[in-house]
């Protein structure tokens, strides 16, 4: 059907204009808040292919938990822009220049794969037979995320203490 | 019947790239990271379209574990910021030079 081509093209235009403005932005705040535009259009994205609790853990995961700690560390830092725009233009052309070489390698090597003029067809993964697969298939490798996220959380916690003891011998170095 | 799987290979390889751009390119640790995060979501909708093409879960259940590879590496991520950050005073990368590199 004409209309999801359609969508796809708007959420990909959305997408890729957010993202630019994203990493061109010189205050981290603009930057996590255009990534949320990004992030929602990735979650509507993976809606339109066929994975709604994907769509779903996207807005909460990724637009929800991960931008709004962002920006709570953003905001938790005093307002200072570091990067100077002298020096910054050699360190952004062989990064463009690498990545423009780059992208039309892939994007030769991507067209020229055979199946990838094929259309995808449209289908539909309901959450429930999303969730009953992944605990038939994958339950091991959710044990091992879970420990993943445990000790994600220890070790901020472990990084994130304030150090009383040790302030004394704290090498003062400011350079 | 949908685009091409050209089409969002390309745009996930697109997406991909800009975050590598942004994470080579930028000096502030904060915008290293969101790089990374770009880097990982343009990952996970390749899987996804994968996923629809071959008409197989595995893919959407790979971008599962990259959710929470995801969500771990950034707790991490930024706790090492706010550390560093407490000890040298900036987040600017250019800064980190105790070493003498």
């Amino acid at each position: 059907m004409a209309l999801y081509s359609v969508l796809f093209y708007v959420l990909a235009t959305v997408l890729l204009a957010s993202t630019l403005l994203a990493i061109t932005r010189r205050q981290v705040v603009h930057a996590v808040v255009y990534l949320i535009i990004s992030f929602i259009a990735t979650g509507l994205l993976f809606y339109l292919l066929g994975a709604p609790f994907l769509a779903a853990l996207e807005v909460i995961i990724y637009a929800g938990a991960i931008m709004v700690l962002f920006l709570f560390i953003v905001m938790t830092f005093s307002v200072e822009s570091g990067e100077t725009a002298k020096g910054e233009i050699y360190q952004w052309l062989p990064a463009i220049g690498l990545g423009v070489i780059s992208f039309f390698v892939g994007g030769v090597l991507i067209f020229e794969v055979p199946g990838s003029k094929m259309s995808l067809n449209t289908g539909m993964a309901t959450p429930t037979v999303f969730g009953q697969f992944l605990f038939k298939s994958y339950w091991f490798p959710v044990e091992i995320a879970s420990f993943l996220l445990l000790i994600g959380l220890v070790g901020a916690l472990y990084l994130g203490r304030q150090e009383s003891k040790k302030e004394g011998k704290r090498p003062e170095d400011k350079s | 019947m949908m685009v091409p799987y050209g089409n969002l290979l390309l745009l996930a390889f697109t997406l991909f790239l800009m975050g590598a751009v942004c994470a080579v390119a930028r000096r502030n640790l904060l915008m290293i990271l969101i790089g990374v995060e770009i880097m990982l979501n343009a990952a996970g909708m390749a899987f996804v379209g994968a996923s629809l093409k071959w008409q197989l879960l595995d893919g959407q259940a790979f971008v599962l574990f990259i959710f929470a590879v995801a969500a771990s590496e950034v707790a991490i991520g930024l706790a090492l910021i706010v550390y560093s950050r407490r000890r040298t005073g900036s987040v600017d990368a250019d800064h980190y030079n105790l070493m003498k590199g």
